[in-house]
């Protein structure tokens, strides 16, 4: 009596997730270090202050990388559709732990949609803004206004990121069977037709 | 340099707590008079002399300055400025660029290193080198575009007011080898009285807008200029007019980011709550399961 589970990611996405969140967890701790004094201890992480803006800027620029790669194989399916507007105005009755109002989805609902987007906006902003006052290679060569403006867009969309991930890292936990997808590439068929019964229906042909 | 002065900190980067206030100590300040200032660099050479440091031999580019700018072994440097206030009147203004000593700094203000720049409660705002992490973010926070990154060390590097001489009683190295007495060291006070005498002297001289460059959008400085041409501070190699901390920089050092963190650190705790209050989604219909497997049997 075994369980079916459908393929949800190839190994290469799920150890490209991956690369993303290691380097994440370095470029957010490095970058926290200098965001508020209270954060400050993390650059011990990294081998002290000095370290810490050295190594800082490389791990951000190979997040990017890697999440490029990862942009470039989902974003399709990121595609905002009518129906992730419906589901955005029920998914209050869902945090209140109530799924049944929520429409059918197809592979990301309308908030993980969300989620991907907001990354990729933000590492856009953290990259462009980042190379600006990036010493010292680049930064002598924005004006110094520029380089103000660019230091707080840079920690506002980190501040953004962080709050993405967070959400993203919680959903994940939250409905259960879903790091699955992630540690071995697939789902329980149940978990599909339950969370994402357009995808479901994709992948089985089934109802 | 290092700090020394450890009872003597009024305002330290990056931290959120009191300094140590025991002791009280009166407030300094170094007086430029322009008006008085021949543009012998005799204070560039005595800053070099005292504080060990060779810039690099430049080039000339036709003007008196030399070096050409501020950099981590020219901490002060003459600014010659040809201009001509009244038609056919060439006035030649010679200006000691260098560290303000802002009573708000800008520099401190956008410090994110603990203890790498100092304030002391005598006004002298100190770079703590062993404290510096190199990250540039004093010179875009200063509003004279004082500090001076090192390609070298990526150390930043300005004038301390010769924060040690002066913590043993002496003036600083370039008021002590001015042969004009156009630089002048004290007390604040005394400073902006002798400042208000030579306004005085000059406005009896013709110099209708004579004034003491304080500017309080910083708080004041502990670098004071006289200048003929107080309205016009510009004038004086781009002496900004009314310099202040961007507002980009106090939004960003301001009260944005512990809400920020106060943020961060609220959705993970939300979270938590939310999982402990709803409890987790689980998946229901594990039945459709089974019929289905059993089908496949």
């Amino acid at each position: 009596m075994a369980t079916r589970y459908l393929r949800r990611y190839e190994d290469r996405d799920r150890m490209n997730h991956w690369l993303i969140a290691l380097l994440f967890v370095l470029a957010g701790l490095s970058g926290l270090a200098f965001f508020h004094p209270s954060l400050y201890f993390f650059s011990g992480l990294f081998g002290g202050g000095v370290w810490t803006r050295i190594l800082h800027p490389f791990f951000g620029v190979a997040m990017v990388l890697a999440f490029a790669v990862m942009f470039f194989r989902l974003w399709r399916e990121n595609v905002f559709v009518p129906v992730d507007r419906e589901w955005m105005a029920k998914s209050g009755d869902m945090l209140r732990g109530d799924k049944a109002a929520l429409p059918p989805v197809g592979k990301y609902n309308a908030g993980q949609k969300g989620v991907f987007w907001l990354m990729s906006v933000c590492l856009a902003v953290l990259l462009i803004t980042g190379v600006m006052f990036w010493q010292p290679w680049f930064a002598n060569s924005f004006p110094i206004l520029l380089r103000r403006i660019a230091v707080v867009l840079h920690a506002a969309s980190a501040v953004a990121l962080v709050l993405g991930v967070i959400m993203h890292v919680y959903a994940a936990i939250w409905v259960k069977g879903t790091v699955r997808a992630m540690t071995r590439g697939t789902v329980t068929e149940a978990w599909a037709r339950q969370n994402h019964a357009l995808w479901h229906r994709e992948m089985t042909g089934k109802q | 340099m290092s700090s020394l002065q450890s009872l003597d900190i009024a305002k330290r980067s990056a931290t959120t707590t009191n300094p140590p206030q025991a002791r009280k100590t009166i407030e300094v300040a170094k007086l430029i008079d322009v008006s008085s200032c021949i543009g012998c660099k005799a204070c560039q050479v005595a800053c070099m002399q005292w504080n060990d440091l060779r810039d690099e031999v430049g080039e000339t580019h036709g003007t008196y300055d030399n070096p050409r700018d501020l950099t981590p072994q020219s901490w002060t440097v003459m600014r010659y400025s040809e201009v001509e206030v009244e038609k056919d009147k060439l006035e030649w203004l010679i200006r000691k660029d260098g560290c303000m000593h802002c009573e708000d700094p800008g520099c401190l203000k956008s410090c994110p290193a603990p203890g790498a720049i100092v304030k002391y409660t005598n006004g002298i705002v100190d770079f703590i080198s062993e404290h510096c992490v190199g990250c540039g973010n004093c010179v875009t926070g200063c509003p004279f575009d004082v500090p001076r990154l090192s390609k070298v060390d990526n150390k930043a590097y300005k004038c301390s007011l010769c924060s040690d001489r002066v913590g043993v009683g002496l003036e600083p190295a370039c008021a002590k080898a001015c042969p004009t007495g156009a630089i002048r060291f004290g007390t604040k006070e005394d400073m902006l009285d002798y400042g208000a005498e030579r306004v005085t002297d000059l406005k009896d001289r013709g110099y209708a807008n004579a004034g003491v460059y304080d500017p309080q959008g910083v708080g004041g400085t502990h670098v004071v200029y006289v200048l003929q041409h107080a309205d016009k501070p510009e004038l004086y190699h781009g002496l900004p007019a009314d310099p202040k901390i961007s507002p980009w920089v106090s939004l960003w050092k301001g009260a944005a980011k512990p809400l920020a963190v106060a943020a961060m650190v609220g959705a993970a705790v939300a979270g938590f709550f939310h999982y402990m209050k709803v409890g987790p989604v689980e998946t229901k219909d594990e039945t459709d399961d089974k019929v289905d497997n059993k089908a496949d049997a």
